[in-house]
């Protein structure tokens, strides 16, 4: 099935480095998103984002366990074993695509997984379906409705 | 299959693409699909498809290699035998176990992505340009080093802009001039390991510079060992004429070990402090700086911080190396050039629901429209190539706009068109069908404007063109002038 949509534009959400080099997303809420979506939801998935990276880069006792097996093992043990931070990292796609599904896409918007763009968040925004306008003519129409 | 049928529609598509399919076909086949890595903006060799990423410069790293090989290999080879004859057999065993843990750990750093952080894409640095601007109040005009300050943990720290990777730098990630990559956590550029050592291989490197301290200290001190004993049986000057290799060992051991050491000593200092070697050399953290001066990552603990550095979660790589380089949506029409929404509404039916795959394949085929020529404006006409995912720069059917077309897309166009079969990607076979027509070469256009049409994200723009279109009408006197017009763009 063919479907049209048109990149408008793409916001970036900026890394809020607060805390330190761990990542998080500012859940300042970017302008141009202002008709687009609800600042809630937006912001809702940004915390929950953060909240996932918060759990893959915890220092603590799972991560020592790996580390030091990883040593012993001189670090041979990454060829067969996935990481933690791989396991979340699986976790967030999931939940990125659920996102967009749910939320995102039936608003013109698209959450891409930070990871495909370094740690960094780009929302692609789509031609709002409400806001095209008319055509210039009637027979171009014609033709563009044949779907 | 919409594409297909509203092509179907419109006489122009069957003059301008069916002809000229069975040509595109082999173009589509032969290109290769790339790999990321083959691309790949910074200054890095590549190996293994991708695996193993090194610097530019490895000669010191096979140096060091060699070194490795030849003074274990002598070791093995002359002094062991004698040792474990006399001592024990342990000790060949340590020695083995500790030479595979070296060369393990150097091999790991060198082939690793240190950290690499991966350039702004067109869009995010276009994004990035537009928010300096807004806060500086200028257009056009670049400002002297665009910095962004941020408080951690207290500390004011600055991040600056990389120009030539066109993002903010994390905190603590440099840009290595050797490499031309900005580095997560960048701590040096190491020639001897022939990489740089950042957040994602300083806890090899280190392993790497610890055991091999602890491997030049026991070959040392075992060949003196082995030395001695011989002498006490043959006489000193007999002992060393029996293996001379063992004079070289220790005197490659002896300076080893003085750098090797002394650079163990230096870095389990800064992974204690939570320091990296840039940071040091620099003194951003030092006192000397002022009294407030603090390092704002370092968590105040000797244990923790070393904790942190060495068993702390290993993040994965963000240049995906191995990855296909997929058709990304070339750059968006800019809006502010006027014929954004000309033509390109009435085919808005954004069925955003199921729009996820499709939105995917919005990083798509190229898009390149020419408008009818019979509007009298050839030149301008063609200059109307407008390229992209956004397609909304549609200036077809409009009898004016040409010169306010970018000349940008004229020149992506061009490009596209010299690109044949370049860098799609597709899943849907018609989009395969609608991505071969792009790359219509200036010679296959069989008569104007062959009218390419939109990737994904604008099924029907093309449709936009049919009113104005009767291909029939068209005459050789246009194809040609229309094909001068291609080629002429294409330069």
């Amino acid at each position: 099935m063919q479907h049209t949509a048109s990149l408008v534009t793409k916001v970036f959400i900026q890394r809020d480095y607060s805390e330190g080099t761990v990542c998080r997303f500012q859940t300042k809420f970017p302008t141009e998103l202002d008709n687009r979506i609800e600042r809630a939801l937006l912001e809702q998935t940004v915390k929950t984002l953060n909240s996932y990276y918060v759990e893959a880069e915890k220092v603590g006792g799972q991560s020592y366990l790996e580390g030091c097996l990883a040593c012993a093992t001189a670090y041979i043990v990454f060829l067969c074993m996935e990481t933690r931070y791989e396991k979340v990292l699986k976790k967030i796609s999931g939940y990125i695509q659920e996102q967009n599904e749910k939320i995102y896409a039936p608003r013109g918007l698209l959450l891409t997984d930070p990871i495909e763009r370094g740690m960094r968040l780009e929302i692609s925004v789509f031609e709002d379906r409400g806001s095209s306008g008319s055509s210039p003519s009637s027979s171009m129409s014609s033709c563009g409705t044949a779907r | 299959m919409h594409l297909g049928e509203s092509m179907r529609d419109c006489e122009y598509s069957q003059i301008s693409t069916r002809s000229s399919t069975p040509m595109e076909t082999p173009y589509k086949k032969r290109t290769p699909k790339k790999k990321k890595w083959e691309s790949f903006p910074g200054r890095n060799k590549f190996y293994c498809d991708g695996r193993i990423m090194m610097a530019k410069q490895t000669g010191v790293f096979y140096l060091t290699l060699i070194l490795i090989l030849v003074t274990c290999g002598l070791f093995f080879t002359f002094d062991c035998p004698f040792l474990a004859q006399q001592l024990t057999p342990i000790i060949p065993v340590l020695g083995g176990a500790l030479f595979l843990f070296v060369l393990g750990t150097l091999l790991r750093t060198s082939f690793s992505d240190p950290g690499v952080l991966p350039r702004a894409t067109p869009d995010e640095a276009a994004d990035l340009e537009r928010q300096i601007d807004v806060a500086n109040g200028t257009t056009g005009y670049r400002p002297p080093p665009r910095t962004k300050e941020v408080v951690i943990n207290g500390q004011t720290v600055k991040l600056k802009y990389c120009f030539t990777c066109k993002i903010f730098r994390p905190p603590r990630a440099s840009h290595c001039s050797l490499c031309d990559n900005c580095v997560e956590r960048f701590d040096h550029h190491c020639p001897w390991v022939g990489n740089c050592v950042g957040r994602r291989n300083y806890r090899f490197f280190y392993m790497f510079i610890l055991s091999l301290s602890f491997l030049t200290i026991f070959i040392f001190a075992f060949v003196i060992t082995h030395i001695i004993l011989s002498s006490y049986e043959k006489g000193f000057l007999s002992a060393l004429k029996e293996s001379p290799a063992s004079v070289l060992e220790v005197v490659v051991c002896f300076f080893s070990v003085w750098s090797i050491v002394g650079l163990s000593g230096f870095h389990t200092y800064l992974i204690s402090s939570n320091q990296t070697t840039n940071e040091d050399i620099k003194g951003s953290w030092s006192s000397k700086r002022g009294k407030d001066n603090y390092n704002p990552y370092s968590s105040g603990n000797i244990f923790t911080n070393c904790c942190v550095a060495l068993c702390g979660p290993l993040p994965p790589s963000l240049i995906d190396r191995r990855g296909f380089i997929e058709a990304d949506a070339p750059q968006m029409a800019p809006p502010t050039n006027g014929i954004t929404m000309y033509g390109a509404t009435q085919s808005q039916q954004s069925h955003m629901a199921a729009a996820t795959p499709l939105l995917q394949q919005q990083r798509s085929e190229p898009v390149i429209i020419t408008s009818s020529p019979e509007n009298g404006t050839s030149l301008p006409a063609l200059a109307s190539l407008t390229l992209g995912g956004p397609c909304t720069s549609l200036p077809i059917g409009q009898p004016t706009p040409p010169t306010s077309t970018p000349s940008l897309s004229c020149h992506e166009a061009a490009d596209m068109l010299m690109m044949h079969g370049h860098t799609l990607n597709h899943t849907h076979p018609l989009q395969e069908q609608a991505a071969l027509h792009h790359y219509l070469t200036p010679e296959e256009v069989p008569s104007p404007p062959g009218m390419l049409h939109c990737g994904s994200p604008l099924g029907h723009s093309h449709t936009v063109q049919a009113s104005f279109y009767n291909p029939a009408s068209q005459d050789s006197l246009h194809e040609d002038s229309v094909r001068g017009l291609v080629k002429l763009s294409s330069v």
